[in-house]
């Protein structure tokens, strides 16, 4: 069948505005990374790959940052992908408390993230937030803490506070993906004596991997991405312990007028997410079985 | 069984009290709250909080900047995308693919990857300080994931639809307005809600290009209060409610559509 000619101009709007801001953008991105702009005057000059060689050899904060990020990353995906997944096992029967308790666990998702930010920075305040009295009331004061103020473990606390914040989200993803798992096969695992562990392994957890896939795939990324939790808790104090690559290029492009700079670690930012989802998808792949 | 219970309720206590701290703390007074963070207020709530917030802050101007913000985002990413979508499932050919495929490289390119150039952008076009700088930017950065979600929906519409409007002579435009978009209806409204989540919360491009107070949007305004009210929690959370409020009531009654809207964008996303 033939298509007027007319369908194009359902792109127009749509793609106008995607290319000025934003395809545009990506592609000035990789260019200024091989300058020395500032943001602010006209002139700037070629530098090669000097931007690039100083984050990975001269920029220690760049180098903590990474390896910050990859602390949150893996506090995040590991809490968060546990709870959703063992919340998701118990509340999978649509009755009416689990139904409301999903919604419960959902809640914070809509929240933003400064009002997430305040919350917890009261939570986390040392003399008068909520888990220090909580820790004194059951005679754990020593654990008391400046959760956010101690900086080795301020990056954990805004894990923590980000498990909290998204767990909700990964948990309805994971009810989504076990009902959708047929119940014949159970009661073919229940007839055949299997243990709740042997059925686990051998339904659940297969049929579930699309399911998981994208809960850790997601998770990772959002982990990467968490720059208005941070830029609203810590700013990525104290002394870059929390510094996160996002609010880093933010600080260097916005605080010192590094704009050729900032260019290129967001060059290198967006390398590290496009590898990681290409390394997820096809390692979690590989898992899916169909029955 | 009964851990299991156990479990539940410590869930739903972590969610449940932060809650109803924020919401006490709003009704007590600064003095209540350092001699006594989790109690209740002595002598009953005060609204004080409340009336302080709007007094002291152009409260009214921020609510009013993010409304006009997110719906009109909301509305023209719909509609702008909607089109693409539409476009790519009529076309069905190496155009349409090309052309979904540059749409969707996008939701692998993270926001903060394009905020210098983008930032440089925006002050050479005059958009800084402006709320339809603001739109135009919240459009282009979420066009990818709803053109994602849309697309995928269109493409599952029985082809018959169309060939039968097209030899009842209707054109490509008619065809959109009176077949595509009340059937997309279900996947136009989780986008939506999607859309509507992330554009009220958003804080980077206010942060970006907003510095003038009359073009605030809430989430930015909140930011600052801090600086200004530091650890003044009463305060803080006064904010925080009248900030989420619009959403947690739309939550209340709307909650399926939330959860399958904003689950949409995270599976597709």
């Amino acid at each position: 069948m033939r298509i007027s000619k007319s369908i194009y101009l359902f792109f127009l709007p749509g793609l106008v505005l995607y290319s000025l801001f934003f395809l545009y953008p990506t592609i000035s991105a990789l260019f200024y990374s091989f300058t020395d702009w500032d943001g602010l005057s006209e002139a700037f000059q070629f530098v090669g790959i000097d931007n690039y060689t100083r984050a990975f050899t001269g920029d220690s904060i760049f180098q903590k940052t990474i390896g910050n990020n990859l602390k949150f990353m893996l506090t995040v995906v590991v809490f968060q992908t546990i709870v959703a997944l063992a919340f998701a096992l118990i509340v999978i029967k649509n009755t009416k408390t689990n139904v409301f308790l999903r919604a419960l666990y959902f809640f914070p998702t809509i929240l933003s993230s400064v009002s997430v930010a305040f919350i917890w920075a009261f939570i986390y305040d040392p003399s008068m937030g909520i888990l220090n009295q909580m820790l004194e009331l059951i005679g754990l004061d020593f654990l008391a803490q400046n959760w956010l103020g101690n900086a080795n473990i301020a990056i954990y606390s805004l894990a923590i506070t980000q498990v909290w914040f998204h767990a909700g989200q990964m948990l309805i993803i994971f009810v989504a993906g076990l009902q959708a798992i047929p119940e014949e096969l159970y009661e073919v695992a229940k007839i055949e004596g299997a243990s709740k562990w042997q059925t686990f392994k051998s339904v659940t957890w297969p049929l579930l991997a699309p399911s998981a896939t994208i809960v850790v795939a997601y998770t990772t990324i959002q982990s990467f991405k968490a720059f208005d939790l941070v830029f609203a808790m810590t700013g990525g104090g104290p002394n870059n312990s929390t510094e996160i690559i996002a609010t880093y290029i933010y600080e260097v492009a916005f605080r010192s007028y590094q704009f050729g700079y900032a260019s290129s670690i967001s060059v290198i930012f967006m390398v590290i997410i496009a590898l990681i989802t290409y390394l997820q998808f096809k390692a979690l792949r590989s898992d899916r079985v169909s029955y | 069984m009964l851990f299991r219970k156990f479990s539940l309720l410590v869930y739903a206590l972590l969610i449940l009290i932060p809650i109803v701290v924020v919401l006490l703390t709003s009704v007590k007074t600064l003095q209540e709250t350092f001699s006594d963070p989790l109690g209740l207020p002595d002598g009953g709530f005060k609204f004080d909080n409340y009336i302080a917030i709007f007094q002291e802050q152009t409260m009214a101007g921020y609510f009013l900047n993010s409304t006009i913000v997110t719906l009109f985002s909301v509305s023209l990413t719909l509609v702008f995308a909607a089109m693409v979508a539409f476009g790519i499932s009529r076309m069905n050919n190496w155009i349409g693919n090309m052309l979904f495929g540059l749409f969707t490289l996008g939701m692998m390119v993270p926001a903060q990857v394009i905020m210098v150039p983008l930032y440089s952008l925006m002050l050479d076009l005059g958009l800084t300080n402006s709320l339809v700088g603001l739109i135009l930017v919240n459009i282009s950065t979420t066009l990818p994931i709803a053109v994602f979600i849309l697309t995928g929906f269109m493409k599952t519409l029985p082809k018959e639809l169309f060939e039968a409007s097209t030899i009842d002579g209707a054109g490509n435009w008619m065809m959109f307005t009176k077949v595509a978009i009340p059937l997309s209806l279900p996947s136009l409204s989780a986008t939506a809600i999607f859309l509507f989540v992330m554009h009220w919360n958003d804080l980077l491009y206010p942060l970006l290009f907003i510095t003038d107070n009359a073009y605030k949007t809430l989430p930015l305004a909140l930011l600052e209060f801090q600086g200004q009210y530091s650890t003044n929690y009463p305060m803080l959370f006064t904010g925080v409610i009248i900030a989420s409020a619009p959403m947690v009531i739309a939550y209340v009654f709307l909650q399926r559509y939330f959860v399958a809207g904003i689950t949409a964008g995270a599976v597709k996303g």
